[in-house]
């Protein structure tokens, strides 16, 4: 009896303590974030500031898989990166949708392509060195896309679409191995401020290729493969002053970068900071307390953070921003009884997305998703398909193409969610409960993310075997177009025997013919009307269930300057704008 | 007694103690090779047993992007394609005298100890752990320190007050520490010191070497936190021992002599109630210095534990045989010690 009152009284203390510490620092009536509001990051800049000097501090709860810019593949390190790799092109640092804005960057100009989309120019902007003073040539573009796209036993995290899409990009051995002076022929460099690319098809997204970090120069004599990460030779505006793998740098000025040459740098703060592998609860608290300027991972506050930051004080300096990412379903046409449009018709119209949406976090996660393009894509256009009253399902249509797929009382199958994904169980769980209404009863099977490609709902012949109709999947571009988006996940030359992304198996020729038409049609606008027009294509064939546009709850802490959401890198802050008044 | 008079005794007793350090060193080194052997078969032979090729293992190191090409170049490399007992061979050479490896325009020379590559980044993985090692080493000295002072004393106290109120709510006090986690009583420190009251602007490891001040003082709630988890344990058991001692003929016969409380206590008692605690401790130290993850992951220290557990994730097999063969060593290690320190404390120990 003694020792359960004894029990009982400690277990209050520790509670008040913990309330103690929840309520952090209330009764302060500081307005944070500046003159900023809630979503005021979203269209416009937050705390704008041209006041030079400062430390910027970026905190991240995880590793890059490198800081190097010609291996990785993190968005993140692509916004990072910018600080000290000039790329041939990048995204403008602005507000909004004009942050989607590809800007010539280490070139004078955005390429100059032939008519049919298969050659691209660029010229190198005179004036630009390496931290070391060396002038920067064409040869350094080129070999850098040599090394990070052509030399995977040493740097293998990149993407390699310049292999994909250079001539002869599938003969040539990188750099490592090939030692001839002229290296990869289908790009040339006839003097050292002109870089040509000869691809081997019409390619007219080839501006947003060269905004990948992998067009940041890197002078071969210094390259020193997998370990050039410790040694990076800077041409933006800060430097390496330290790196520690795995644990983190700090960035200083780099005296050789002339902001004469480069239109778009304000480069303000002094010095940048980057810590890795922060607990992230630490991490919002730092932000919170403002003790450090941005998340840099940019996927926004954990879930145990953000009661507190959706409504009160800090409400005002958060930031709900589009991640850049579809969550959906796709039914499998190979999978009975999915192979028949009427039954793949019934899950559109029954599907209650909002119970989902629910069940997977309410809004902070995201919001309903009708399209398959998420709202900050180039290309997206808003439509709805399947349009039902507050997106809850229509049982009545449901069962009546149910009775068209010759189904009237429903079928069974099966739906498969990454394990360690909770949202995505969650998300599983909810469509399961969803269709039960109309018939469709659903068995779920869970399968770890890690291998989720590789050897299971990537796998065409498992998928047949197991009969996974329903297979939920997330997606989110390489680079922020329609073509980025739609090609590795409707394209029917995405279908691979392992490792593919073309969930459904989609291989309709209409389909296909129309990505590869408006890639190759040079003129931006009507490319951009035909994304949304294939993304209505996906709809009309009914394989694709759009479930969420995910977001991220961002934080902004008040001393962070500058602030801005960037759509072009999945909607985290712009890192190039960034400043501090700390 | 014997020692002290007689030189070719006090020889004897000298070549004994060598003979015994000796011995016992060799067996520290056939246990770490045990141990490696036993590591090494678990990630590259028990993968094959159940069906996994050298292909499948070369494909993790190259990536997203993997061609029959690449995987074939790695596989040569890293010597995948070899037979496992030829594979572990290397590995031991390559601790021993280092090994050669291309990931870049030339070869390098990953120097003795050379545990390999990392998977995933393509660095050698000593460095990284030389790196990490001497902040897992110095949370556990400062947090060593502090659970042994504090759990030693508040057992004793406990001990000689049995059943008063200083007994009864320092052993509730332990019985707290030994069930709370470490991840909450260390964010309540960060909660309370950190954010609500900031005496500690942020937990960062500053080397002993830079600042020893600093270093002390920024480390000083991950050893609290840690501390208290194991002085709670240590209290309790030096209780315990110390209720037995003391109920010692012996300690009767010391107190009957005249010998002041201090006296029976501290030599007589504590000395005698000390010997399991020691051999308790060598484990407790060297295990933690491997494995104190959780303290690392609360209070973002960048040591082994924390570095392993991101190894797992990655499946960065390297780093996960790099830290296990670390741990190994400093359990091994502190044993050594241990074993070599009873004896000097309890007589009734011989090498022998």
């Amino acid at each position: 009896m003694k020792t359960r009152r004894v029990t009982a009284g400690v277990a209050s203390v520790l509670a008040l303590s913990l309330g103690a510490a929840a309520c952090g620092g209330g009764g302060d009536d500081n307005d944070g974030g500046g003159n900023g509001k809630k979503d005021a990051a979203l269209n416009s800049i937050v705390n704008a500031s041209s006041k030079k000097g400062g430390t910027v501090s970026y905190e991240h709860s995880d590793v890059p898989d490198s800081l190097d810019p010609g291996n990785t593949y993190y968005g993140w390190v692509q916004n990072f990166s910018r600080l000290y790799g000039r790329t041939l092109t990048s995204f403008k640092p602005a507000a909004g949708k004009e942050g989607l804005e590809v800007v010539p960057d280490l070139a004078e100009g955005l390429g100059k392509s032939s008519p049919d989309a298969k050659t691209w120019t660029y010229k190198l902007r005179a004036g630009v060195k390496f931290q070391d003073g060396t002038p920067v040539t064409s040869k350094d573009v080129k070999y850098a896309i040599e090394r990070s796209n052509f030399a995977p036993e040493a740097l293998s995290n990149g993407p390699t679409y310049f292999k994909s899409y250079l001539e002869g990009g599938d003969k040539y051995k990188g750099p490592y191995k090939d030692k001839s002076a002229e290296g990869l022929k289908s790009i040339e460099t006839p003097d050292d401020r002109t870089i040509v690319f000869k691809l081997k098809q019409p390619f007219a997204d080839f501006d947003y290729l060269a905004t990948f970090s992998q067009t940041a120069p890197v002078p071969q004599a210094k390259d020193t493969g997998a370990k050039y990460v410790q040694a990076i030779q800077s041409t933006g505006p800060y430097q390496f002053q330290s790196y520690e793998e795995g644990r983190g740098a700090t960035l200083v000025r780099n005296k050789q970068w002339d902001p004469k040459t480069d239109p778009i740098r304000k480069a303000l703060p002094d010095k940048v900071t980057i810590k890795f592998k922060v607990n992230p609860v630490t991490v919002d608290n730092n932000l919170l307390s403002d003790k450090t300027t941005a998340d840099a991972g940019g996927t926004g506050v954990q879930p145990q953070t953000q009661p507190k930051v959706l409504r009160g004080k800090y409400a005002n300096q958060t930031d709900s921003s589009y991640a850049g990412a579809t969550q959906y379903i796709a039914l499998n046409l190979k999978v009975a009884p999915f192979d028949n449009i009427h039954c793949r018709k019934a899950v559109q119209w029954g599907l209650d997305k909002q119970s989902v949406l629910d069940a997977m976090g309410g809004s902070p996660k995201g919001d309903v998703a009708t399209t398959l393009l998420p709202p900050s894509v180039n290309g997206y256009t808003k439509f709805d398909t399947y349009a039902t009253e507050g997106h809850k399902g229509d049982v009545a249509k449901a069962k009546a193409e149910l009775k068209e797929c010759g189904k009237p009382n429903g079928f069974s199958t099966i739906m498969t969610a990454r394990s360690d994904r909770p949202a995505e169980v969650a998300q599983a769980t909810a469509v399961q409960a969803s269709l039960k209404k109309i018939g469709i009863n659903i068995e779920i099977k869970q399968f770890p993310a890690g291998k989720y490609f590789s050897n299971f709902a990537g796998v065409p012949s498992y998928v047949h075997k197991n009969k996974l109709g329903m297979l939920s999947m997330a997606w989110g571009a390489d680079w922020p177009t329609g073509y980025g988006f739609l090609d590795q996940i409707v394209n029917g030359a995405a279908i691979k025997p392992s490792g593919g992304n073309n969930l459904m198996e989609l291989d309709d020729p209409k389909i296909n013919k129309a990505l590869t038409d408006a890639i190759g049609n040079t003129d931006a606008a009507a490319r951009t009307k035909a994304w949304g027009e294939i993304d209505k294509m996906v709809l009309d064939n009914a394989s694709v269930v759009p479930v969420i546009y995910r977001k991220n709850l961002l934080l902004r802490p008040t001393s962070a300057t500058n602030v801005t959401v960037t759509q072009a890198y999945l909607g985290m802050y712009d890192y190039l704008l960034m400043g501090s008044s700390k | 007694m014997a020692a002290a008079d007689d030189p070719a005794a006090a020889t004897r007793g000298r070549t004994a103690v060598a003979a015994y350090i000796l011995r016992r060193v060799m067996g520290a080194v056939l246990l770490l090779l045990v141990v490696s052997a036993v590591t090494f078969a678990i990630f590259f032979l028990v993968p094959r047993l159940g069906g996994q090729t050298a292909d499948q293992l070369a494909t993790q190191y190259v990536g997203k992007d993997a061609n029959p090409e690449s995987v074939a170049a790695i596989k040569k490399n890293l010597g995948l394609d070899q037979p496992v007992y030829e594979q572990y061979w290397n590995f031991l050479k390559g601790l021993v005298v280092g090994a050669d490896y291309t990931f870049g325009p030339d070869a390098t020379h990953c120097g003795a100890p050379c545990f390999g590559y990392s998977f995933k980044s393509h660095i050698e993985v000593w460095p990284q752990l030389e790196q990490r090692i001497p902040v897992s080493f110095s949370l556990a000295v400062g947090a060593a320190v502090i659970w042994l002072v504090t759990g030693v004393t508040t057992g004793v106290i406990s001990a000689l007050r049995k059943g008063r109120p200083i007994d009864r709510v320092s052993m509730f006090i332990a019985l707290a520490g030994v069930s709370l986690p470490i991840f909450f009583t260390g964010q309540i420190l960060l909660a309370l010191f950190v954010y609500e009251i900031p005496v500690w602007d942020s937990i960062d490891y500053v080397p002993f070497t830079e600042n020893p001040a600093e270093w002390a003082w920024h480390l000083m709630l991950p050893w609290v936190s840690l501390a208290f988890l194991f002085s709670a344990l240590y209290a309790r058991l030096t209780r315990a021992g110390m209720l037995e001692t003391m109920s010692e003929d012996y300690i009767r016969t010391a107190r009957a002599k005249g010998l002041t409380e201090t006296t029976v206590v501290a030599k007589h008692g504590l000395r005698s109630a000390l010997t399991p605690i020691v051999t308790i401790f060598g484990m407790d130290f060297g295990t933690l210095v491997g494995t104190a993850v959780l303290t690392e992951t609360v209070f973002s220290l960048q040591g082994i534990g924390a570095y392993s557990v991101q190894a797992i994730k990655d499946n960065d097999l390297p780093i996960v045989m790099g830290v296990t063969l670390v741990a190994a060593f400093f359990i091994v290690l502190c044993n050594l010690i241990v074993d070599l320190v009873y004896a000097a404390i309890d007589p009734r120990v011989r090498y022998s």
